[in-house]
């Protein structure tokens, strides 16, 4: 329970715990953290391995399929309306599925707040989507589906490749910001009755653009993007984005997530530099797991790259109940 | 607070005032209703339909003569709001069901109508009426819009189920009564009186005329006649499309919806 109230609380903002008391360590935790390092050629082993992959950069095999599958969707929703082979109708803010409504949580919190009336189809709209990316890890909606992602993606790697020059340095904002916009967000639909927040939501605008067509509102989005690649790494989607905390909240107790290994860790922290959201990798660090097995929190996007990244596997994707899925 | 902290937390004010400043930028024109557009059919009362409105397209997806468009950042309301601009796209009921009002996710088109008639998107207004070819006593003859128009209609006579482009389907008119020949109410009062109403179904047969031509006093002998809306105008905006003339002479004024209560 402890560990779900702290995943909430990192979702919100809250620094991750630093290293437990002494005396709260387990006594097989301080065993294993004792033995794993005997086996000292299996750790010349790892750093060999790791020295060949700085060298020979490997394609992220993973992160192409989450592209593929992202790409598919908002394809999906594009060919349904140009081709008519109706789908999936609508935006990614609202749709329907072979008929079936679905409605982005943020997207009907919004108008449920500035309407104050709620139709029946839109409650179903969102019970359904609710359950569907409650099943599905709440924040895998951002990695997997959300077409801003991938251009923030790209420019990461714009970002990423300048800093390395030197030539631009990350600006960390505080992660309480998001927790703030999406109360402020909820109080102007409540205030003005009109949905404040989908005006600047790039979610909204990509997916309607990609649909019905290009207009002024993606600069607003090509203004994002060069944010963040000159001045703040994926600033919108750690800082700002009050869809991503939305679907984090339904993602905190979903049964499907990264979970991380202790025994198997070396520590190496590959997985805290291609992560979105490091803070939820805390536990990687060395001394600082509270268990053998550790769920990542809920403001994880299930994007995989770090079960990518890790050079001894020691963070897998986990659906509760079904095993090991990777 | 270290130096560095502090950095970090005024920036995070700034981004703060930043977004929250933009997203209150765009709300400004819908605050000061600056532009009225004509809304798809079953709109709430303006301020309402803003609200409710997720932006999300279906309506314009469903609509066979593409009449419904999503508002653009320059368009001075909402961004993926839905309007009508009847000119070059009116609505003009040919998918018989109300489709974008069946497709509505939220309400903002209201579920509470089933028919043509019972739509209310604003009234026509005769604007210019000397320049109107009937008030002159002139017929029409060729494309309403001429060659280059792309807009389209439903000629029952032509085909039940799909729009044309109007410039496929030419008058040859001795007085223009375009407006009334082409309203979609007329012509579903024309089809209930003939005993066939739109699909077999009575309760599409609306109660009141909605445009007229009436006859004008005139010395010189010539058949003059002023179009007249009626009660039964429901502000589709066919009337408006249709006219041939530049620049048209009825427009929709939307501003007069009664605007759907539910």
């Amino acid at each position: 329970m402890s560990q779900f109230i702290d995943s909430l609380a990192e979702l919100l903002g809250r620094e991750p715990r630093k290293k437990p008391h002494p005396d709260d360590i387990m006594p097989e935790i301080v065993a294993i953290h004792r033995d794993k390092h005997e086996d000292k050629s299996r750790i010349e082993k790892i750093k060999m391995e790791m020295a060949h992959k700085a060298q020979h950069a490997a394609p992220e095999k993973l992160r192409r399929k989450r592209w593929a599958v992202l790409i598919l969707v908002n394809l999906l929703f594009v060919l349904s309306f140009q081709l008519d082979i109706q789908m999936l109708e609508g935006a990614l803010t609202a749709s329907r599925f072979v008929g079936f409504h679905l409605a982005d949580l943020n997207s009907a919190l919004q108008v449920m707040l500035a309407y104050k009336h709620v139709v029946i189809n839109l409650l179903i709209g969102t019970v359904t989507v609710f359950i569907g990316w409650w099943l599905l890890g709440g924040r895998t909606f951002c990695s997997w589906v959300c077409p801003y992602h991938l251009l923030a993606e790209w420019a990461e790697i714009i970002h990423e490749k300048l800093a390395k020059k030197r030539l631009v340095k990350d600006h960390p904002f505080d992660r309480r910001a998001r927790t703030w916009f999406w109360l402020i967000f909820v109080v102007l639909a409540l205030v003005t009755g009109y949905t404040v927040f989908e005006t600047i939501s790039p979610t909204g605008i990509l997916s309607r653009a990609l649909i019905y067509g290009p207009g002024l509102a993606l600069l607003w989005v090509l203004l994002l993007l060069l944010f963040e690649i000159f001045y703040s790494r994926r600033a919108w989607c750690r800082y700002a984005c009050p869809i991503g905390l939305t679907y984090g909240v339904v993602g905190a107790l979903s049964p499907f997530k990264v979970q991380y290994h202790l025994e198997s860790c070396f520590h190496e922290g590959e997985c805290r530099k291609v992560c979105l959201v490091p803070h939820v990798l805390n536990t990687v660090i060395k001394g600082r797991a509270r268990g053998q097995d550790v769920d990542i929190g809920a403001d994880c996007t299930r994007c995989g790259r770090c079960v990518e990244a890790c050079p001894t596997s020691s963070l897998t994707y986990k659906f509760k109940g079904l095993g090991d899925l990777l | 607070m270290r130096p560095q902290e502090r950095r970090k937390f005024l920036r995070s004010i700034a981004l703060g005032i930043g977004l929250v400043g933009t997203s209150l930028l765009g709300f400004i024109p819908v605050l000061g209703g600056w532009v009225r557009r004509l809304r798809p059919p079953g709109a709430l009362q303006e301020k309402r339909f803003l609200a409710a409105c997720i932006k999300c397209g279906q309506c314009v997806q469903v609509c066979p003569v593409e009449a419904i468009k999503l508002a653009d950042l320059d368009d001075g309301f909402g961004v993926g709001v839905p309007y009508i601009e009847a000119r070059a796209q009116a609505c003009d009921f040919s998918c018989d069901g109300l489709q974008c009002v069946l497709a509505c996710p939220t309400g903002a088109l209201t579920h509470e109508l089933n028919y043509s008639h019972e739509t209310d998107m604003g009234i026509a207004k005769v604007v210019s009426p000397a320049t109107c070819l009937a008030v002159q006593g002139k017929g029409f003859k060729g494309q309403a819009r001429g060659a280059d128009f792309t807009g389209t209609l439903r000629y029952d006579a032509v085909d039940r189920w799909n729009p044309i482009p109007v410039r496929d389907h030419p008058y040859d008119l001795e007085l223009c009564d375009l407006c009334v020949r082409q309203c979609p109410i007329e012509i579903r009062i024309a089809q209930c009186d003939a005993g066939t109403p739109p699909s077999g179904d009575e309760r599409q047969c609306p109660p009141q005329h909605a445009i007229e031509l009436q006859p004008m006093a005139d010395e010189n002998g010539v058949n003059r006649m002023l179009p007249v809306i009626l009660d039964g105008c429901v502000g589709c905006g066919v009337c408006e499309m249709i006219c041939p003339v530049e620049p048209t002479v009825i427009v929709i004024d939307s501003s007069e919806s009664r605007g759907m209560s539910a």
